[in-house]
This record gives C-alpha cells, sequence and structure tokens, in this order.
C-alpha cells in the first residue's frame, strides 16, 4: 500500500516548490527533489510512486508556476483531494493529467495512513475500507482520460465542447 | 439578458452569448509569457506540440522581467532560448532586460485593451483589468496552447460586485483598500469569480492596477474595474461594455474608501492583516519598494514625498525597483530619483526584483523585510524563516525612515 499525505489549508506554489528552485534557475531534472523542500523536508526523500496528497482548502494558491503541479506528478503523486482548488493550479493540474478530487477527508484520514487510489475508480482505499469521491465534470474527465490538455488536443485538433478541429 | 462585465467580454471573444456558468472556448488577443516560463512554453510548443510556425505572432508577448538581468547560467541560456524563440517566430512585442515587468508593459505599452481578453503566464495577470480587459493567469500549458491555436478554453465565472464610495484619506493608497478586501473576504474568497470594481471613479489607473494586482490573492479568475474617463484617457472603450441594469452577481460587497487607514499584511499569510499603527515597533531589515502591484510613478512620488530631505534608519536597507523602464525614466527626470537616493535608497533595474527571491534583495534567515509586493508566504523572497511584510508605498517610506513599521500618518 500506498501512503497518504496531509496537508492544511491554503498550501501555496511556495511551499509547493519555491520560485528559487524553479527549472529556470536550476534545470528540470532536479525538480522532483525540491517538491516541499522547505514546508515538508521528509516528502521528497520518502514519497512513493501512488502515494496520494490530502489537504484543505486552497490547495495550490499563490504563483501560476506549472513546475508546482509537475514536481508532485513527478513524484508519482496518484491524486490530490482537497475540498477546494485554488484555480491556477486546478487548471494546470488538469493540463497535465493529474488526478484531482474535490473533497474534504482532513478529519477522516490521518499523514502517514496506508491507503491506495485508483483513479478510474474514484475510490481511495484505506484499511478501514473505501471512501468515495466526487468525479470531475465531464470535460475534466475527457482531458484526463488523455493524460492531459496536450495529448487531448494531438488527437482532437480542438478543446474539449469545441466542435471544429482545428490544425497548424 | 443583462450581463456583467466579464460575461460581455466573454461572449464578444466566444462569439455567442455566455452566462457565468458556461465553459467557452474563446479568442484570447493576447498571450504572453515571461522569462521564467518561456523556456518550458518553447518546449511544449516545438516537442509536445509540434508547432512550427505561430499562427498569431502579432498577438503573443515575451518579457524578460522575472531574473533580469540573467543572475547565472541557466537563467541566461533561458534568455537566450526566449531571444530566439521571439525572433525565429516573428513576436515583435519581446521587452528585454530593463524594460520593465510584464503586467506594466502590457498596459504601458498599450498591448492589451479594454474589453479584450489576454492571458499570461503569471498569475498577476489580473492586473490587466484596470483598463477593462478580461485579463487571466494561467500555466505553462495553457499560455502555450493560447499561442499555438489563438484561443483557450475557460468557464465564465460568476461575479461579486465590489461597490467603492467616499474618498481615500491622505496617506491611505489602493493597496489598503485591496487589503481590507483581502481581509473581509479571506485568500479564497473570490475562488473561481470575476470581481468587478464600481465606484472607482476617483481612482488613478495606477491605484486601479494595484487593486486588480491583488484580486488574484482572492483567488479571483479576473479583476475588472467599470471603465469611466480615466480608462477612456488611456484607450478606447467598446461602446458595447458597459455597466448593464440587471446583470447578476453573485455577492455585492461595499466599501467606504474614507473609513480605510494604512495596513499591512503579516507574515506568511496575505490575509492576515493588521492596521499598521497596531504593528508599530516591528523591526525591518529590509523596505523593497517595487513590483507590478506597486512599483509605479505615483508609489515612488508617494514615498519620496514622506522621505524627502530625511535619511533611512540605520541599520535599514532599502531597496527601489522601478516597474518598468518608463517609470524609471520620468522618476529621473522628474527627481524622485534623486529625492530617494538623497533618502539613502538604492535602485536596482526595473524588473521583478526582490519579490520573488531569486537573484536580488534574498532575504537571509530571520531577516525582516518590508514590501509593497503581493505576497509574503514563507520562503517567497528567501529563506523560509524570513519575514515578509505587506503594505503601500507610503508605509514603506515611513517604515524606512524609522527602521520598525510605522504608520505614515504618524511622520509629519
Amino acid at each position: 500500500m500506498n501512503r497518504i499525505w496531509l496537508f492544511g489549508d491554503d498550501v501555496d506554489t511556495d511551499q509547493i516548490i519555491p520560485g528559487r528552485y524553479s527549472p529556470y534557475m536550476t534545470s528540470e531534472d532536479a525538480l522532483v527533489q525540491y517538491a516541499f523542500i522547505e514546508h515538508r523536508p521528509d516528502f521528497a526523500p520518502k514519497v512513493r510512486p501512488g502515494d496520494v496528497i490530502v489537504a484543505g482548502s486552497n490547495f495550490g494558491c499563490g504563483s501560476s508556476r506549472e513546475y508546482a503541479p509537475r514536481a508532485l506528478q513527478k513524484c508519482g503523486i496518484a491524486a490530490i483531494i482537497a475540498p477546494s482548488f485554488a484555480r491556477i493550479f486546478f487548471r494546470n493540474a488538469i493540463n497535465l493529467g493529474i488526478p484531482l478530487f474535490v473533497a474534504d477527508l482532513t478529519q477522516q484520514v490521518s499523514d502517514g495512513q496506508a491507503a491506495h487510489l485508483d483513479p478510474a475508480d474514484a475510490c481511495l482505499t484505506t484499511l478501514d475500507g473505501c471512501i468515495e469521491l466526487p468525479r470531475p465534470p465531464a470535460f475534466v474527465q475527457q482531458i484526463q482520460a488523455e493524460g492531459g490538455i496536450v495529448a487531448y488536443y494531438q488527437r482532437y485538433h480542438r478543446f474539449p465542447e469545441e466542435q471544429t478541429p482545428h490544425t497548424w | 439578458m443583462a450581463q456583467t462585465l466579464s460575461e460581455q467580454i466573454l461572449s464578444h471573444a466566444a462569439g455567442r452569448e455566455v452566462r457565468a456558468g458556461d465553459l467557452a472556448v474563446v479568442e484570447v488577443d493576447r498571450a504572453m509569457t515571461i522569462d521564467s516560463i518561456a523556456p518550458e512554453l518553447i518546449d511544449v510548443l516545438y516537442e509536445q506540440l509540434h508547432v512550427t510556425q505561430l499562427p498569431h505572432p502579432e498577438r503573443c508577448a515575451i518579457f524578460v522581467d522575472h531574473v533580469a538581468p540573467a543572475s547565472n547560467l541557466p537563467t541566461a541560456q533561458g534568455q537566450v532560448r526566449a531571444r530566439r524563440f521571439a525572433q525565429a517566430q516573428g513576436i515583435n512585442a519581446f521587452y528585454d532586460v530593463g524594460r520593465g515587468i510584464c503586467h506594466q508593459l502590457m498596459i504601458e505599452e498599450h498591448l492589451v485593451q479594454p474589453g479584450t481578453v489576454a492571458v499570461g503566464s503569471d498569475s498577476h495577470s489580473t492586473t490587466y483589468g484596470a483598463i477593462a480587459a478580461f485579463g487571466t493567469g494561467m500555466g505553462t500549458t495553457d499560455v502555450a496552447l493560447a499561442f499555438a491555436t489563438g484561443r483557450t478554453w475557460l468557464r465564465v465565472p460568476e461575479t461579486v460586485r465590489v461597490d467603492l464610495s467616499g474618498d481615500l484619506a491622505p496617506q491611505v493608497d489602493a493597496k489598503d483598500i485591496v487589503l481590507r478586501l483581502l481581509s473581509l473576504v479571506r485568500a479564497d474568497g473570490f475562488t473561481y469569480q470575476a470581481v468587478e470594481f464600481h465606484g472607482a471613479t476617483s481612482l488613478s489607473l495606477s491605484s486601479r492596477m494595484t487593486l486588480c494586482s491583488m484580486t488574484t490573492e482572492m483567488g479571483a479568475k479576473a479583476g475588472i474595474v467599470v471603465p469611466d474617463a480615466v480608462t477612456r484617457q488611456h484607450a478606447p472603450v467598446p461602446d458595447w461594455l458597459e455597466v448593464q441594469d440587471g446583470a447578476v452577481y453573485q455577492d455585492v460587497i461595499t466599501l467606504d474608501l474614507s473609513d480605510i487607514e494604512p495596513l499591512v499584511a503579516c507574515p506568511p499569510r496575505v490575509d492576515s492583516v493588521a492596521p499598521a499603527r497596531q504593528l508599530a515597533g516591528v523591526h525591518v531589515d529590509q523596505v523593497y519598494l517595487g513590483t507590478c502591484t506597486n512599483g509605479r510613478l505615483q508609489d515612488l512620488h508617494a514615498a519620496a514625498a514622506i522621505l524627502d530631505g530625511r535619511h533611512i534608519a540605520a541599520g535599514v536597507r532599502m531597496i527601489v525597483v522601478p516597474a518598468s523602464h518608463a517609470v524609471l525614466q520620468a522618476a529621473t527626470e522628474d527627481g524622485t530619483l534623486a529625492r530617494l537616493l538623497s533618502a539613502g535608497a538604492t535602485i536596482g533595474p526595473p524588473g521583478c526584483g526582490a519579490c520573488i527571491g531569486r537573484h536580488m534583495g534574498v532575504l537571509g534567515s530571520g531577516e525582516v523585510c518590508f514590501s509593497t509586493g503581493n505576497r509574503n508566504f514563507a520562503g517567497r523572497m528567501g529563506a523560509p524563516d524570513a519575514l515578509i511584510y505587506l503594505g503601500s508605498a507610503q508605509v514603506a517610506a515611513a517604515t524606512a525612515l524609522r527602521g520598525v513599521i510605522t504608520d505614515p500618518r504618524a511622520i509629519d
């Protein structure tokens, strides 16, 4: 089983990855080792692919930096579950194909608790059983089914809901 | 049916009538990126989307502002790539080192117009609402797709109306208005929503940029000031863009400007707001006057008026970074710069400067900064245990003078 990483409210993008550690200042390859480097130094060394982030409201507020969700993706985070997400982070994560679930589980789970999440099932499984998660809106599911907006656009040559394909 | 300003602008950009809650694909009149994001954006365009020639280079813009001039080899290499990309793609709106902060230049250089949609790979792209444009921040991939297609998708936001009345008292600034609003609605108070400012007629374009810039700190998708004579002085406003009776607002917040006093956001939260007078005596090591939020001529004037003929306190360093080359030049020509220098401040090249803690003005462990910027998150400007207080240029100047946080009204 994987584990849950529990965070509070208003986790900002400077906590997820400070600007000083951006790929622009360092390198893309180093991104994975800088996730939560100052806010939660045990995260990057211990996180394993398939682990789940459960957080409080307004997760990802602050900067538009896409390398914040990308760093979490590179760590192999299976999904992020929070009662609300900051809007740019929300878009970025959808575009990158990172599963997000809008639900408040902060009182139901604990940090380090064993858990497994299959995004397709929308179910967080712990030793206590399955916690069902609300599925995202249809257009988000469409993008996520393709693995992100770039893959979606490459396949359909249009945005979700658009009728006419567009090529360059 | 009546529409909010956001619904009007997005309907025009979508080519059909859209309402709050609708998912719309809209034409993007201006897409912009910055030095720190350009390298990854170029990778998305060339390596993932396999774009060869951008369809609308005249609708794109690139700014070298976040680490300007370059501070190390990776940033220098990134800037080389951005320059070559702009040249190869025929992007004429390329603003290199020293020209200034993207958001300042978007408005100053008329790269964004009232009634249009602009997206930027920087969260403070909400600033363009100051001239009644729908400006919003997005990530690398979204902006890359806007470069590649001239379009973007978005959900039409619900709107909260903020009714301003009365006039600001002396030494009270637009920054204090927005800090007051932050203390009322908190950091996630406007998530996914647009904010529409009514009754801002007494506020300058510069003040409106401060207001709209900070709406992103409340989670807003856009912050738009109702266009008026001040807007028209800057650029023509389309006839169809006006407040419509019966437009649906999710909430209405009223603020009497005459009730507002100098305020400060305390670390590490933007919505942890207290009156400057209550923080009197808090020691600071560095005062930073600059950023897209408060680095304009009006801010430099306000600071110079307080510092005039005096000297900043011993043990305090004051760094002034004008928001653009034009601001720097104007402040040089009208003597403002000389007044700031005489008071002991130093000047940095136009750009984002110390706000993002990457290449200059970085804070060491345990240091305290008073900044006119927009974020005070832990680690934002340097060491994770450095403290950042946010406020207006007036509070910044008064604080530099005394070496401790000071209400500017306490200075004779």
